[in-house]
C-alpha cells in the first residue's frame, strides 16, 4: 500500500489517501474502512440519458464519487472489496443520495475520511505501508488423498486449492490401484502448485505431511519436472522445503509454522509470530491457569487491575459495526499499552487468528496470577468465562 | 440406451416403483399436480411439521390444544392429532410394560387401521391398563361419535376419511403400507413416528438427494417415508436369515495387531500365515530371494502383508494389511496395523473394525522400554483400542530369543504391562500373555520347542491357542443396517466397489441403501466377502459391495451407508462426553481438533465446554469450565464444517465412539451423548 497523503488533525479527524498495490492491501483496506466513513474513488457508473424526444441512451462513464459507506463486502478468495453507500458529493452524473457500489481497484488511489481516527486504524496504515513486512510463502499440507495448497502472506492465509482424491487402500494382490491412485493425486497437487504459486514472489514453498508422503511427492514432482522439462520447478528447486505435519488438514499449518527449520527462515513474519503467541497462551493456561484468561469480561477486569502483560486480540473485533463496541476494544488496547503491556493484533485470516476468534477473540497473559477472576464466574454463571460470542441455543 | 443396461436381469418392480407412485397418486387430495408437489413447500406436510416440533422441546401444550380443538374444526383437529402423534413421546415404562404396550398398540392398529393417532392409543391403553377389549371399545366409540358429528356438518375434505373409518368399524383390516412396515417391529430400538396420513407422502425421484435439513435428531428420522424399499427388504427377519445362512459356518472375528514400531507385528503375522498354510511355498521363496537382494532378509515374512513398494523399501507398515486364517473354531481376519506414529490414523480406522486385539511388544532390552514410555506406541495403541471398544487383548512378548528366552524378562514385562493395562481399562481375565518369536516361529502354531523356553513355559498356550480362545462378541443383527465405508476402489466389473464393515444389521443383494450425509439412494448390485460373492451379509462382516445409482464422488472414506427406513442422523454439531488424555496444552473453546469416527477423519472445533464432570461418579464438577486439563472428563460440544453421520452412543455403541487428535497425538476419546 502506498500512502499518498495524510491529513489527520489533533481532534483525530481527517482524511488519508491510499493506493493499494497488491491483493493483500485490500485486506488492510477492509480492516480500515468502517460503516459511516466516507470514501472517494474513481469508479465506473452506468448513466442513463433521456433525450427530449423520450428515447433513452445509456452510457458508461468513469467518474470520481464520494460515498458514505453503508455496507462493506470482502471476497477473501478474489481479494475484492466492495463498498456500498450513498453519494454525498455533487457530481454531474450521479445525484446526491443515489446509491452506488464502489469496487476498490488495485493501483487506483482512494481517499478515506473518518469522523474519528483511532490508534488501531492509524497503526493499520503504518503496517500496510511497511514494505519489509511482506513475505510470501507457499505451503502445501498434504496426506494421502488430501492436500491444501495455501499462500501465506503477512496478514492472510489463503487456501488456493483443496485437493481431495480417494485413493484405494492396499489390498491383497491389488497394489496397482493404490499406486495408480497415488500418482494421480500427486499429479493433481503438482498441477495445482504450478497454477497457484507464483515463484517470482514466493520466498519458499513448504511441503508438509505426515509419514513419507512429502518425500514421495517431492520425488514424483522432480521426476515429472525433468521428464516434461518444467522450467519453473527446476529453477526453483532450492525454494522447496520439506517439513513434518501430522495431517493434511488446514490447521496443521500451525505445526508447520512452529517447525524450527521454518521459523529460522521466516521468523519475522506475522503468521509465525501469532502462532507462537497463541502457543504461549495455551502453555500458560496449562501451567498457571490463574495467569491466562480469555473472554471479554475476564480480560476487561484484568485490564482494570493493570495486570495484562500480553494482550491477544483478533482483528475481527475491530471490524464490528457497533461504533461503541469498537471504541471499547480500542480503549482496552490503549490502556494495556499505557500500562506497559504488549498488544498483539491477530489477523483473522491466519490459522491462529481463526482459532483465537473461536476463543472469544480476546485473550490475555497476566503479569501476576488473579485467581479471583476464575472464582468470580461461579456467581454469574450466565455470561461466565465462556460467554463472549458463544450463542447458546439449548 | 437400453443396450447398455442389463435388461434381462432387471427387477421390474424396483425399476417402476417410483413411476407407479406418481401416477397412482390421487389428485383429489389437493389441486396441485402431484409431480410438482415435491418442489413445493407443504405447510401441513410431515416435513414442515417435524421441523416445527423439533423446536418445541416439551410438546405438552400441543397435546392439550388437540383435545380442545376436537369440536370446532375437524380438519384442524385431525391435522393436530397427526402432529402430536409425530412428536409424541412414549411414556417411560419398564421393559415388561413397554412390551405389553406395544403389543396392545399393534392389536388396536390391526383393528382400527392407522386413522387413530398413536398417542391416543397409548393413552387409552394406559387408562384401561392394557385391557384390549376396553381399549377397542373406547376408541371405536369415539370414532363413531366423530362420524355422527361429521354427518351433521359434512365437509368435502373429510369425506374420504369418513368412509374409511366406517369401513374400518365393520371389517377389520390391516392397511399398512410398505413404507410403514417398521411399525410392526418394536424390536428395532427406536421410537417410530406414527403412520403418516394417507395421501400425503412426498414422492421423490429415484436418485434425487433429499434435502432433509441437517441437524435435529427428529428431522433425521422423519425421512422414513421418503424412501421406498422393496417389500422383501422391509419385512426381512435378519436374525432368522442369519441362522439359516451361518449356523453351519465357523464364526467370524476380526483381530487387529498393534504395538510399537518395529515390535515385529508384520513379521509375526507373516510367519503365522505361512505356518498355517495361507502363504504358498513359492511366494515365500520369492519374498526370501527378493528381500535377500535388498539385504533385508529379516523382512521376508513382513512382506507377506507389506505389499506396496514404498512399505517394502522402507521396511515399515504404512497402511492396515488384511489377511485371514482359520483356527479350530473360528475364521479370523487379521488386520496388521502400522506401528509408526504418523500412521495412527490408519491404525484407528483398522481398529474400529476389530473385535479383539493382539498387542505385540518387543522383549529386547531397551526396545520394550522405549515403546512403553510416554509417547511410545505400546501405550497409545493399547489405550486407543480400548477406547474404540475392544475389550479382549492378547499380549505377545515377541523377540524373546534375543534375551535367551529368559523367564525373568518375561515376567518383568508381563508385570509392567498388567498394571498398565488394568489402568487402561482392560479386565484381567480378558488379557492373556504368551512368549514367542516372530522370526524363528517359536511358539506360534505349535507348543514351545526351544529347550530354554520349554524349561519354564512348558506346554503353555501358543499364539494360535490364544487367538482361538477369544470370545466372539455378540452381533447386533436385528438392528437397522449401518455400514461404515473404509475403502473405495474400482471393481473388476462395471461400477465401483466400496469395502467396509457392517456394524449392525444385515444387507442382501438388491437392497436399497442410503449413502452418507447426502443420503443418496443406491442399490446393492453385488456383495462379496473375502473374494467370494454372497447373497446376504451380516453385522460384523468385512465386505465389499458394488453399488449402482450413486456417483463415486459422493462417497468418501468414512461415510456410513444405512437403512432407508431407519436413516442415520446427519449433523454438524453434537455433544459428547470425553475423557482427556495427557495433553500438552489444555482444551479450550475454539480448539481445533481432528475428529476420528470409524474410518472418518474430519476437522472439528470444540465449540462449547458444557461441563466438567467427575470421572467415576459422573457428577457435574463445574459448569462451563474455562479449560480442560490432563485426565479430566467433560461434556463438550463439537462442530464439524461438513455434515457427518453419527449416532448416539446409547443407540449404537459402535457408531457413537469418537476420538480426538491434535498434531499427531490423541488428546481425548469420547462418546456421543446428544445430536443436534
Amino acid at each position: 500500500m502506498k500512502l499518498l497523503g495524510r491529513y489527520v488533525d489533533k481532534g483525530m479527524q481527517g482524511n488519508v489517501t491510499l493506493m493499494p498495490e497488491e491483493s493483500e492491501d485490500m485486506w488492510h483496506a477492509y480492516n480500515l474502512i468502517a460503516e459511516g466513513d466516507s470514501v472517494r474513488s474513481t469508479t465506473i457508473r452506468k448513466v442513463q440519458n433521456e433525450t427530449a424526444t423520450g428515447s433513452s441512451t445509456s452510457s458508461r462513464v468513469r467518474t470520481t464519487l464520494t460515498i458514505a459507506v453503508e455496507s462493506i463486502d470482502f471476497d477473501t478468495q478474489a481479494c475484492v472489496l466492495r463498498l456500498k453507500g450513498r453519494n454525498i458529493e455533487e457530481n454531474p452524473y450521479v445525484k446526491m443520495g443515489a446509491y452506488h457500489t464502489l469496487d476498490l481497484e488495485l493501483n487506483r488511489k482512494f481517499e478515506l475520511r473518518k469522523p474519528e481516527w483511532d490508534t488501531i486504524a492509524l497503526e493499520r496504515i503504518d503496517m500496510a505501508c511497511d514494505p519489509t513486512q511482506s513475505a510470501d510463502v507457499a505451503a502445501v499440507v498434504m496426506q494421502e488423498g488430501l492436500a491444501h495448497v495455501c499462500l501465506i502472506t503477512a496478514s492472510m492465509t489463503l487456501v488456493r486449492s483443496k485437493i481431495e482424491v480417494s485413493i484405494p487402500r492396499k489390498r491383497k494382490g491389488n497394489v496397482q490401484q493404490h499406486e495408480k491412485g497415488l500418482a494421480k493425486f500427486y499429479e493433481q497437487v503438482m498441477q495445482s502448485i504450478l497454477r497457484h504459486v507464483n515463484f517470482e514472489v514466493v520466498k519458499c514453498v513448504l511441503i508438509a505431511s505426515p509419514g513419507f508422503v512429502r518425500d514421495q511427492f517431492y520425488d514424483y514432482m522432480y521426476q515429472q519436472a525433468v521428464k516434461m522439462d518444467i522450467k519453473v520447478l527446476l529453477d526453483n528447486k532450492s525454494k522447496f522445503m520439506l517439513v513434518h505435519a501430522s495431517s493434511g488438514f488446514k490447521h496443521s499449518l500451525k505445526e508447520v509454522l512452529q517447525d524450527p527449520a521454518v521459523l529460522a527462515k521466516m521468523s519475522d513474519t506475522k503468521a509465525a509470530g501469532e502462532v507462537k503467541a497463541l502457543e504461549q497462551f495455551y502453555m500458560m493456561l496449562q501451567c498457571e491457569p490463574a495467569k491466562a484468561f480469555y473472554g471479554k469480561k475476564h480480560v476487561l477486569r484484568a485490564s482494570e487491575a493493570q495486570s495484562i502483560e500480553t494482550l491477544l486480540i483478533s482483528d475481527n473485533l475491530f471490524r464490528c459495526q457497533d461504533v461503541n463496541l469498537r471504541k471499547e476494544y480500542v480503549n482496552l488496547v490503549e490502556s494495556v499499552r499505557d500500562a506497559g503491556g504488549e498488544v498483539k493484533i491477530f489477523s483473522s485470516m491466519h490459522i491462529s487468528g481463526e482459532q483465537l476468534a473461536q476463543l472469544t477473540g480476546i485473550a490475555a497473559l497476566l503479569r501476576f496470577p488473579m485467581p479471583e477472576l476464575e472464582d468470580s464466574d461461579d456467581e454469574d454463571d450466565e455470561e461466565g468465562a465462556a460467554g463472549g460470542n458463544d450463542s447458546d441455543s439449548d | 440406451m437400453s443396450r447398455h443396461r442389463i435388461v434381462r436381469g432387471m427387477d421390474y418392480s424396483d425399476e417402476y416403483d417410483g413411476y407407479n407412485d406418481i401416477y397412482g397418486h390421487s389428485v383429489d387430495d389437493d389441486c396441485v399436480s402431484p409431480t410438482d408437489q415435491q418442489w413445493l413447500f407443504d405447510r401441513t406436510g410431515a416435513r414442515g411439521q417435524q421441523s416445527i416440533s423439533a423446536f418445541i422441546s416439551k410438546n405438552k401444550d400441543i397435546q392439550e390444544e388437540a383435545e380442545q380443538g376436537d369440536d370446532d374444526d375437524e380438519d384442524e383437529a385431525y391435522r393436530k392429532a397427526r402432529r402430536d402423534s409425530e412428536s409424541f413421546q412414549m411414556p417411560e415404562l419398564t421393559d415388561l410394560d413397554q412390551a405389553k404396550l406395544s403389543s396392545c398398540v399393534d392389536e388396536v392398529r390391526s383393528v382400527v387401521g392407522d386413522s387413530v393417532s398413536e398417542r391416543r392409543i397409548v393413552e387409552t391403553t394406559m387408562r384401561f391398563d392394557y385391557n384390549i377389549q376396553k381399549i377397542l371399545d373406547e376408541i371405536l366409540n369415539e370414532e363413531t361419535n366423530k362420524i355422527e358429528r361429521e354427518k351433521q356438518f359434512p365437509k368435502p375434505k373429510i369425506s374420504a376419511n369418513i368412509n374409511k373409518v366406517t369401513t374400518v368399524v365393520t371389517t377389520p383390516k390391516t392397511p399398512l403400507k410398505v413404507t410403514l412396515a417398521t411399525q410392526k417391529e418394536p424390536k428395532r430400538g427406536f421410537e417410530i413416528a406414527s403412520p403418516k396420513v394417507p395421501g400425503s407422502p412426498v414422492v421423490s425421484g429415484r436418485n434425487t438427494p433429499v434435502d432433509i435439513g441437517v441437524g435435529g435428531d427428529d428431522a433425521g428420522r422423519s425421512a422414513t417415508s421418503i424412501f421406498k424399499v422393496s417389500k422383501d427388504q422391509a419385512h426381512r427377519n435378519a436374525q432368522q436369515l442369519y441362522e439359516q445362512e451361518r449356523s453351519s459356518q465357523k464364526s467370524h472375528m476380526h483381530m487387529i495387531v498393534i504395538g510399537h514400531v518395529d515390535a515385529g507385528k508384520s513379521t509375526l503375522m507373516g510367519h503365522l500365515l505361512y505356518d498355517t498354510g495361507n502363504v504358498s511355498q513359492r511366494v515365500m521363496h520369492k519374498h526370501e530371494q527378493e528381500s535377500k537382494k535388498l539385504g533385508k532378509q529379516s523382512f521376508m515374512y513382513a512382506w507377506v502383508l507389506d505389499e506396496t513398494g514404498e512399505e517394502r523399501a522402507r521396511g515399515i507398515t504404512m497402511d492396515v494389511g488384511q489377511s485371514r486364517i482359520e483356527t479350530k473354531s473360528k475364521i479370523v481376519t487379521l488386520l496388521d496395523a502400522p506401528g509408526h506414529k504418523d500412521f495412527i490414523p490408519n491404525m484407528i480406522s483398522g481398529a474400529t473394525q476389530a473385535d479383539v486385539a493382539l498387542l505385540v511388544v518387543d522383549a529386547t532390552r531397551g526396545e520394550f522400554e522405549s515403546g512403553f514410555e510416554l509417547g511410545g506406541q505400546t501405550r497409545e495403541h493399547a489405550i486407543l483400542v480400548r477406547s474404540l471398544g475392544v475389550n479382549q487383548l492378547g499380549v505377545v512378548i515377541n523377540k524373546l530369543d534375543t534375551v535367551g528366552w529368559s523367564n525373568e524378562r518375561f515376567t518383568e514385562i508381563v508385570n509392567k504391562l498388567k498394571s498398565f493395562l488394568k489402568q487402561a481399562g482392560f479386565k484381567e481375565s480378558d488379557v492373556s500373555f504368551t512368549p514367542c518369536s516372530g522370526l524363528t516361529g517359536e511358539n506360534l502354531t505349535k507348543p514351545a520347542q526351544e529347550p530354554a523356553l520349554k524349561a519354564w513355559y512348558g506346554e503353555g498356550p501358543h499364539l494360535l491357542d490364544i487367538i482361538d480362545h477369544f470370545k466372539v462378541p455378540e452381533r447386533a443383527i436385528d438392528r437397522p443396517l449401518r455400514l461404515s465405508v473404509s475403502d473405495i476402489y474400482k471393481g473388476t466389473g462395471s461400477g465401483f466397489c466400496i469395502s467396509g464393515r457392517i456394524e449392525t444389521g444385515a444387507l442382501c443383494l438388491n437392497d436399497k441403501v442410503l449413502v452418507g450425509a447426502s443420503r443418496e439412494q443406491a442399490q446393492v448390485k453385488s456383495l462379496s466377502m473375502d473374494e467370494l460373492s454372497q447373497t446376504s451379509v451380516f453385522a460384523g462382516d468385512q465386505i465389499s459391495v458394488t453399488l449402482a445409482g450413486v456417483d463415486i464422488n459422493n462417497i468418501t472414506v468414512g461415510c456410513i451407508i444405512c437403512d432407508p427406513q431407519m436413516p442415520i442422523p446427519v449433523t454438524t454439531r453434537f455433544q459428547c462426553r470425553i475423557i482427556v488424555f495427557n495433553v500438552k496444552v489444555p482444551i479450550t473453546m475454539g480448539y481445533p481438533v481432528l475428529l476420528h469416527h470409524q474410518s472418518l477423519i474430519e476437522p472439528a472445533v470444540v465449540c462449547k465446554l458444557t461441563a466438567s464432570i467427575h470421572k467415576s461418579t459422573g457428577e457435574v464438577v463445574k459448569k462451563k469450565p474455562r479449560c480442560l486439563g490432563n485426565n479430566s472428563c467433560a461434556l463438550v460440544e463439537l462442530e464439524t464444517s461438513r455434515p457427518i453421520c453419527i449416532e448416539r452412543y446409547a443407540d449404537f455403541k459402535e457408531l457413537g465412539r469418537i476420538m480426538l487428535r491434535v498434531s499427531g497425538v490423541t488428546i481425548a476419546a469420547g462418546m456421543v451423548t446428544k445430536i443436534r
